[in-house]
């Protein structure tokens, strides 16, 4: 080891850390996880005791600290200590490279992906992965993408996304059904009647900042999710709507009938098609949400946005109009959760109140701060890792193999989840991406540390 | 005063905060293509009054109008005061009553500009998108209120060449053109302070009003602030109102300076004439009339 004082390792004070660590942990996982309340045959509550896997749990928190204080800190503080390399290193080199190419690449394999799921898995594995998978992450990749523009440019924490989301999906689910209107004609509709709830929401909100802004969005999207439980005539309350028509190929319904998608293609019949079909809908929805962000943050609209996020006061002395510009964020934002919204009804064919709680919108939250900086790239990244992540989870078998055959691992579910947003915050917490492109430059295009960038306060 | 025509006329201007009286009844006016300073000590009500002006707080009462163009509209004031209007456009000029306007609105269609105390750049943005953002309104309307733009016309890629040409010939003026693609915040001090009046400028206005351009400058940025002051004025034809407290800047470039303490007005004049104010002097040094002739012995002046 280096001998430099600060950088030497001292390992009682270990021990002492890793202790006190221990003692944490046993006292907060002593009534989550040290006791287990039980159904016997009597249907009378017991209490059964989990002491065997709450000393695991103790053992992997106290090692952990220990390992924390014996390598990493050390490592840490010695990577601090050496002067900064004049030249980037060869990994630094690698890494912008991969950048550069990683936007192209991504979307040649989003594109090609159900054909590489399909010969993998063959047709009967094919349907989760592109389904659950695929489409799933899409839908958030879109909404992560929509409530970047609100909170990532410029600035307005909404934590009532989720209400804009509802407001698309009802809108085809209510019009489908009772009009007959088809998906390609209430796509756009449901945009415009999303985006007009925005504006709705827009106006109260406008003097509102931070905290305050948060709040009364979040009641916002309560209020919309009591009125989808409470108005029973119109939208079948907890029941919810279901038999909401699928979306057709062109007028050709994918069912298994005569004059469904498979017979007038002459092919067997399978339920893949449809959820083919819906993948690549949604990658085309996701790829025009992306393509008009970018052309707006090069527009007047996008740069006022940011200067919003940056300065409000600011703005207001240059001439900008900031009730617009905020309207317009607002509106914006919430016609691409509608977008989403009415490709969700559709792909489900059922939906209820159940599916627009705050969980959501905090889900979508989440996906923007991961993704950092107002950057696309980052949000799909934070998409695919928090959804695709949650999705992983829920198979994990091989945990069993640490702590006993009685452990059901999709109860911890949320729990290694938490775990795993706490990680990525401290080791980079203004998100994955985190520096900011300029919209414009005059010779060389080069990225804004974050330390200059701000978050903005509403 | 025949040869001055007046862009700016405050009258009678009172701003209450609750029961302070921040600003009490000040009139003056500022004259076409003049630097006029507004000084005092400190709490003076100085920002106050910049505040009213450019539309950031509505005067507890008062009127303050802003004309363009012919001196000949000023004879129209009481007129558009009555009708409740907030502007009258005619052939040979404008005129604006600015306490009616929403701040946004004095910057676009009255055409002031101004600078912050304490500076607002949007430091997170690089120089060139800072001037950029100032010229949001006619870029704004070149894009077709965005649907243009999103769909790629080329009308607009030619004004936000335009746009950005502005934003070179800017730069190159304050020195800053090998910064222009660095974040505003990295700057140093002075160059912020300079951008900031850059980024002012690209809002093409009439009437600049800097607040305290200069403070925080060492001597030499303060003098080549004096200097790009001078240029715009002979340039652009503009005319400027200034607060400062550094008094080799006041003095030197200023043709007509207002003083304020404690929200009223003390002296009004050119700088030598307010210079030799007693009134001026002993509010400006704190002390008692009697006392002046002491400290200003005292102080070198």
């Amino acid at each position: 080891m280096s001998a430099a004082p600060n950088t030497r390792i001292d390992v009682a004070r270990a021990l002492r850390d890793a202790a006190w660590t221990a003692l944490l942990a046993f006292g907060l996982f002593l009534p989550l996880i040290g006791f287990l309340t039980v159904q016997n045959l009597n249907n009378t509550l017991i209490l059964e005791t989990r002491f065997g896997l709450l000393a695991t749990f103790v053992a992997i928190t106290a090692l952990g600290r220990l390992a924390y204080e014996l390598v990493i800190a050390p490592m840490r503080a010695r990577a601090a200590l050496r002067p900064a390399p004049a030249k980037p290193s060869r990994l630094r080199l690698l890494m912008a490279m991969l950048g550069r190419g990683f936007t192209p690449f991504g979307i040649g394999f989003i594109v090609v992906y159900p054909v590489i799921v399909l010969t993998i898995n063959g047709t009967g594995g094919a349907v989760k992965w592109i389904d659950n998978f695929g489409i799933q992450i899409m839908i958030y990749v879109m909404l992560g993408w929509g409530l970047n523009i609100v909170v990532g440019l410029a600035g307005l924490l909404d934590l009532g996304y989720v209400a804009f989301y509802a407001v698309g999906a009802y809108s085809y689910a209510l019009l489908a059904k009772n009009f007959g209107l088809t998906f390609w004609m209430l796509l756009p509709l449901s945009g415009i009647l999303a985006a007009f709830w925005g504006i709705l929401l827009g106006f109260p909100v406008l003097r509102l900042r931070g905290d305050y802004l948060a709040i009364v969005t979040l009641a916002f999207g309560e209020i919309i999710r009591l009125v989808l439980i409470n108005w029973v005539p119109v939208t079948n309350g907890y029941a919810g709507i279901s038999g909401v028509p699928r979306p057709t190929f062109f007028g050709i319904p994918f069912n298994a009938s005569d004059e469904g998608f498979a017979a007038v293609f002459g092919l067997e019949f399978t339920p893949l098609y449809r959820t083919i079909f819906l993948y690549y809908v949604i990658l085309a929805l996701a790829l025009v949400t992306a393509f008009v962000t970018l052309r707006l943050r090069r527009l007047p609209v996008g740069r006022a946005w940011e200067a919003l996020r940056e300065d409000e006061i600011a703005c207001r002395a240059l001439g900008i109009n900031t009730t617009n510009t905020k309207l317009t964020a607002f509106a914006m934002g919430a016609m691409f959760a509608g977008f989403a919204g009415s490709f969700f009804a559709a792909r489900q064919g059922f939906i209820s109140p159940e599916s627009f709680t705050f969980l959501e919108s905090a889900t979508i939250v989440a996906i923007v701060v991961l993704g950092g900086m107002g950057s696309m790239v980052g949000v799909a990244v934070a998409a695919i890792v928090v959804i695709g992540g949650t999705e992983i989870m829920r198979d994990l078998d091989f945990l069993k193999q640490i702590f006993g055959d009685t452990f059901d691992p999709t109860q911890y579910r949320m729990l290694f989840f938490g775990l795993g947003m706490v990680l990525i915050m401290v080791w980079r917490p203004r998100g994955f991406v985190e520096t900011r492109q300029p919209s414009v430059a005059l010779k060389e295009r080069m990225a804004i540390s974050a330390d200059l960038v701000k978050e903005g306060r509403g | 005063m025949s040869d001055r025509r007046t862009v700016l006329s405050v009258e009678h201007l009172t701003m209450r905060f609750g029961g302070l009286v921040a600003v009490d009844d000040l009139s003056f006016t500022a004259a076409h293509g003049e630097i006029t300073a507004l000084i005092g000590p400190n709490g003076a009500g100085k920002t106050t009054v910049f505040n009213c002006i450019t539309g950031f707080y509505k005067p507890s009462e008062g009127r303050i109008a802003l004309a363009h163009g012919d001196a000949k509209i000023w004879e129209a004031l009481d007129d558009v005061t009555e009708s409740g209007a907030r502007r009258l456009l005619r052939g040979d000029g404008a005129l604006y009553l600015l306490e009616r306007m929403p701040e946004y609105l004095v910057t676009r269609q009255a055409r002031v500009a101004r600078t912050f105390q304490n500076i607002r750049l949007f430091p997170g943005m690089t120089v060139l998108e800072n001037l950029l953002v100032a010229q949001h309104n006619p870029l704004m309307l070149a894009s077709g209120y965005t649907l243009f733009g999103v769909l790629g016309l080329p009308s607009y890629a030619a004004a936000e060449r335009a746009a950005i040409e502005k934003a070179r010939q800017w730069l190159e003026r304050i020195g800053l053109v090998d910064r222009a693609d660095r974040p505003a915040g990295a700057l140093p001090y002075g160059a912020q302070r300079r951008l900031e009046v850059a980024r002012a400028m690209c809002t093409d206005p009439l009437l600049l009003c800097l607040d305290e351009p200069a403070a925080g400058l060492n001597p030499r940025e303060s003098h080549e602030l004096n200097d790009l002051l001078l240029a715009i004025r002979a340039d652009y034809g503009i005319s400027i109102l200034l607060i400062e407290h550094d008094m080799s800047v006041v003095m030197k470039i200023s043709d007509h300076i207002v003083v304020l303490d404690y929200g009223v007005k003390i002296a009004d004049g050119a700088p030598q004439q307010v210079r030799d104010d007693p009134r001026v002097v002993a509010a400006y040094l704190g002390v008692a009339d009697e006392e002046v002739a002491r400290v200003e012995a005292e102080v070198g002046l």
